[in-house]
């Protein structure tokens, strides 16, 4: 199949499907690339790079739509572009189906099938072709340096001869790919950074990122992230006003904001009103990574950048993947890449659009002519649902002393039991055996009463050296063929001097080894 | 027969000496710095002993003794200085076999010298000395204790014997190592051990053996010969810890039987200390395994109650580079060695990386399960023959809860022992399995021959999570690929 990819039309939009890498991978898999004249410009891709890595370079638009069979792109396609399809193409690219109806109706007019890169299922198996989440990683670390531009001040704090400086500090809400990666680049940077989220389940990884988790004193049964396949959901009144109340706290002493908050499938819910934002330092920055669906900040507009009048500068931008093309290219040509390689089972170059599978049917919204969108639910959950967390009763002093008088019982009557049973069988045996066989009886009784005491405190790492000076010491039946070595039976002497001839080499083999073994555990 | 110097009371103080002597030894392997002065209690123990009998009266035929002595005293310092750390569990097993053999040899010829001291006149008994003397003057109930005991040195010496025959074979690779059985499986060994037992009944009562008493201590003993060899047949190759330790027992109780045979009070204590020795060492496997006793000897895996669960996603390889560059950014590494790092012989491998990641500043510990390897406490000598201090060598129980603060570990040759299942699936063969939390570190490395499941035929989701990546190909090879690469 000959894979394509077209230059972007939209306007700033600088990444490119195709990189030259990614050419090489995909002509492993038995395909041939295209790929339109200066698509790859403003990625840092030039034309040549491509020639080299086997890429064949296509004069416009046109001759790469007709030329490929697979399609590649970034954006979604634009009316001129999706009236290029037909039966037997494939499209490969962000569609949004759910907001964009109409022009998915096009698309599944042409016949082509489309596979929204947007739609990939979030399993486990289908991360690598998770589009959203590597360009959402780009955004947030693309958005605390986009802050950093615009803060005046360090954010590491730092005690330099001509003065002490504050760290600064960073709040970031919502810890979804984004909100994670911002957390990571602010935190690596030196800032204080605290984070929000609805999900409480993400405070550990916010923690193991370095940030603070803001703790909602709230009562309300809070979310369970794996209802919604790991996105957030819609909150109730009561918890947004406990929420806000919490921000409107903090934002006196924030430096710098980024919002990450967004619901799948709504406007981007309003969480750094107008009065927060008014409490905030001048020179405070905000950078809104939900803009494109309203934005968290009532303030922001979107591609924009304002300055508000007490000096608070809001950033709207909606193109953070593209303002770093040439990092969000290589990510996204290694999903598509990656998705291609899922469709192209045995790397012959022949594309098996196998709708059974379930990442490959959850990204495929049309197909052969049918819109197949939305798909049905995956069979597999993508995250483990959260097992109710079970407290540990806090018990009381009584209940307490209660339970080990309880188990000090059950000690003693099991000890008392064992120990009655032990002699009732002792009597038993008496009873039966003359007294020359008791001595020997109480002997060995004895020895293995000291076993156990005494082999319960080896350490495990000398188990190996433990048997080896049992199997030594166990040559003590020695003893017993050097008693019969002496018989006048010659039958007698000839097995007894066997047995010791086999005894003493465990005897010698056995302590040899030992001491061998033992002499070679060095402390350091 | 003539007796020496040693009067029987010098000799019976000796035995109490070399008794406590020997429980000094066992005791003082309760850690690495007493237990190189214990093997020295062990020596004098056993050199007390010895010197004491020979000496002692009711000993004759020294010569052939010295002899003996010689040629076991050349074998053995052979052995001993050849073998390699990674043969251990065979030269254990091979060692059993050697008690195990030496109580059956003893067992029959107590039965000889029984038999010759009752067909001779009691007039003539009473000249006899020695252990022919000690015989003549036992009672009717004593003699039927005596043949008791020596059916029963006996038995457990046969079974001792060829279960580490059998052993020795599975470990040395001989053998194959899967669990295999006649047909008839366990009936067999049950028919076997009836037999046995009404062997001893009719021997003791002295009814319908008339005449043919060695023929039935025959039988028996082919009968126990059998049940060893099936026995040890029918169990796996990860089960072996079990086995040999078990057999380590075996040795132990062979031993103390031939001791009230002979009415020796110190082979009654030895025996009974390695004997017990043996017992806590299974004991302890077993709890290490979440599987009862019984179930490890009967072989095979438990019955499994459902379908264990699918595993989702896939095995995602990696290079020495990539390997190579988390272990230079790591600062805690956790290495978790298996049986498969003894066959690769990867461990003065394993010990370089060590020296090098603990010379760039970098924590270095090690994860040891119950049950890695083929013996009780394999790894350990491993990495202690490879100059791993032991102090970086850590216990399961000690180590568990670091996983999470660890930033890279790397599973060598490992797989039931790290295996998620066992925690997370209630269905799996080995749910309930205390197992090494590997998966709970930042990232994880399995080192892996190719991407077979491993000796229990269990999936392991470890392979398949996120943070887990698989370093393909021989042990040793790959660590060693490993080294050039870190600073």
């Amino acid at each position: 199949m000959k894979v394509g990819a077209p230059k972007e039309i939209i306007g700033g939009e600088a990444r490119v499907a195709l990189t030259p890498d990614s050419a090489v991978q995909l002509q492993k898999l038995g395909h041939s690339c295209l790929i339109e004249t200066g698509a790859g410009l403003a990625a840092g891709f030039s034309d040549q790079a491509y020639r080299d890595a086997g890429v064949e370079v296509v004069k416009d638009a046109k001759a790469l739509w007709a030329g490929a069979d697979v399609i590649a792109k970034v954006r979604p396609p634009e009316a001129s572009e999706t009236a290029l399809l037909g039966p037997g193409k494939t499209l490969i690219s962000f569609f949004y189906p759910a907001q964009r109806g109409a022009e998915l109706e096009a698309a599944r007019a042409t016949g082509a099938n489309v596979i929204a890169m947007d739609m990939v299922p979030r399993i486990s198996r289908a991360q690598k072709m998770d589009a959203l989440s590597s360009m959402a990683n780009i955004a947030g670390y693309r958005a605390v340096i986009e802050a950093g531009a615009n803060f005046g001040r360090f954010f590491t704090g730092q005690v330099t001869a001509a003065g002490k400086v504050p760290p600064a500090r960073v709040l970031v809400i919502g810890a979804g790919v984004a909100g994670l990666a911002a957390i990571g680049a602010a935190t690596s940077l030196g800032a204080v950074t605290l984070a929000f989220d609805v999900r409480p389940e993400v405070a550990e990884q916010i923690n193991s990122m370095g940030a603070e988790f803001v703790f909602l004193d709230f009562e309300e049964q809070q979310q369970d992230g794996a209802a919604t396949g790991g996105y957030a959901a819609p909150s109730s009144p009561e918890f947004r006003e406990a929420q806000l109340k919490k921000f409107r706290e903090l934002a006196p002493g924030i430096d710098i904001v980024i919002a990450t908050a967004l619901i799948p499938g709504r406007d981007a819910p309003v969480l750094w009103t107008r009065d927060m934002v008014e409490a905030m330092k001048p020179g405070s920055v905000i950078v809104d990574l939900a803009a494109e669906r309203g934005g968290n900040c009532e303030l922001t507009k979107a591609d924009k950048k304002i300055v508000t009048r007490n000096g608070v500068t809001i950033i709207g931008y909606t193109d953070f993947p593209s303002l770093m093309a040439a990092q969000s290219s290589a990510l996204y040509s290694t999903n598509v890449r990656h998705m291609l390689a899922d469709l192209t089972p045995a790397k012959d170059g022949v594309l098996v659009h196998n709708m059974e599978d379930d990442v490959i049917r959850g990204a495929t919204v049309a197909f052969a002519g049918e819109i197949t969108f939305p798909p049905p639910p995956p069979k597999i959950q993508a995250i483990a649902a959260q097992k109710p967390k079970e407290k540990p009763k806090e018990l009381t002093l009584e209940e307490r002393r209660a339970a080990e008088v309880a188990a000090f019982r059950a000690q003693t009557r099991s000890q008392v039991t064992l120990l009655a049973l032990g002699t009732a069988l002792l009597l038993l045996v008496g009873a039966v055996a003359p007294a020359s066989f008791m001595a020997h009886f109480i002997v060995f009784a004895l020895a293995c009463f000291v076993g156990f005491q005494v082999i319960w405190n080896v350490s495990h790492a000398l188990h190996t050296p433990l048997m080896a000076v049992t199997n030594a010491i166990s040559g003590i039946v020695v003893l017993g063929a050097l008693l019969q070595i002496g018989s006048d039976n010659s039958l007698v002497t000839i097995l007894a001097a066997l047995s010791v001839l086999i005894a003493s080499i465990n005897i010698v083999g056995g302590f040899m080894v030992t001491r061998r073994m033992l002499a070679m555990f060095q402390r350091s | 027969m003539p007796a020496f110097g040693l009067d029987i009371g010098i000799v019976s103080a000796a035995y109490i000496a070399a008794a406590v002597l020997f429980i000094l030894s066992l005791g003082g392997l309760s850690n690495q710095e007493s237990a190189k002065r214990a093997v020295w209690y062990g020596i004098a123990g056993m050199a007390l002993a010895v010197g004491a009998t020979v000496f002692g009266p009711g000993m004759g035929n020294l010569p052939l003794v010295a002899g003996m002595f010689a040629v076991a005293a050349v074998i053995g310092w052979v052995v001993a200085t050849r073998v390699q750390m990674t043969e251990m569990p065979q030269l254990v097993a091979a060692l059993h076999s050697f008690v195990g053999l030496a109580a059956v040899f003893i067992g029959f010829n107590a039965h000889f010298e029984l038999e010759a001291v009752k067909a001779l006149d009691p007039a003539a008994r009473e000249t006899l000395t020695g252990f022919a003397g000690v015989l003549a003057h036992k009672s009717e109930v004593e003699i039927a204790i005596l043949k008791v005991e020596e059916f029963l040195g006996i038995f457990i010496g046969a079974v001792t014997f060829t279960g580490s025959v059998v052993a020795y074979g599975k470990l040395a690779g001989w053998i194959d190592g899967k669990a295999r059985q006649l047909p008839g499986g366990h009936l067999l060994n049950a028919v076997a051990a009836l037999t046995s037992a009404v062997l001893m009944v009719m021997f003791v009562a002295e009814v319908g053996v008339e005449g043919r008493e060695l023929m039935a201590m025959a039988v028996m003993t082919g009968c126990a010969l059998f049940i060893g060899y099936h026995l040890v047949m029918g169990i796996g190759g990860a089960d072996m810890p079990v086995v040999v330790s078990m057999l380590n027992s075996y040795s132990g109780w062979a031993a103390a039987a031939i001791g009230f045979t002979l009415g020796n009070d110190l082979l009654i204590v030895t025996g009974a200390l390695v004997g017990s020795s043996g017992a806590i060492l299974s004991y302890i496997m077993c709890k290490a395994m979440n599987r009862s006793f019984v179930s490890v000897i009967l072989g095979g895996f438990g019955n499994v109650t459902g379908p264990a669960a699918e595993i989702e996603g896939e095995q995602i390889a990696i290079d020495a580079d990539g390997v190579a560059a988390a272990l230079n950014e790591a600062d805690s590494v956790i290495i978790v060695p298996g049986y498969g790092m003894a066959v690769a012989q990867a461990q003065q491998s394993v010990s370089e990386l060590t020296r090098k990641l603990r010379a760039a500043g970098k924590q270095m510990r090690f994860a040891i399960h119950p049950v890695a390897g083929r013996l009780p406490g394999h790894m350990n000598v491993l990495l202690a023959e490879a100059k791993v201090p032991y102090d970086i060598v850590l216990e399961m129980d000690e180590i568990n809860e670091d996983f999470p603060e660890t930033d890279v570990v790397i599973v060598i040759g490992a797989n039931d022992i790290v295996n998620p299942a066992a925690q997370e699936d209630p269905n799996s063969p080995i749910a309930g399995m205390p197992v090494l939390e590997v998966w709970k570190a930042k990232q994880v490395f399995v080192s892996k021959r190719g991407q077979g499941t491993g000796y229990s035929g269990i999936e392991n989701p470890l392979f398949f999570k996120d943070n887990t990546r698989m370093f393909y190909g021989d042990a040793k090879v790959a660590v060693d690929s490993l080294l050039p690469k870190i600073d």
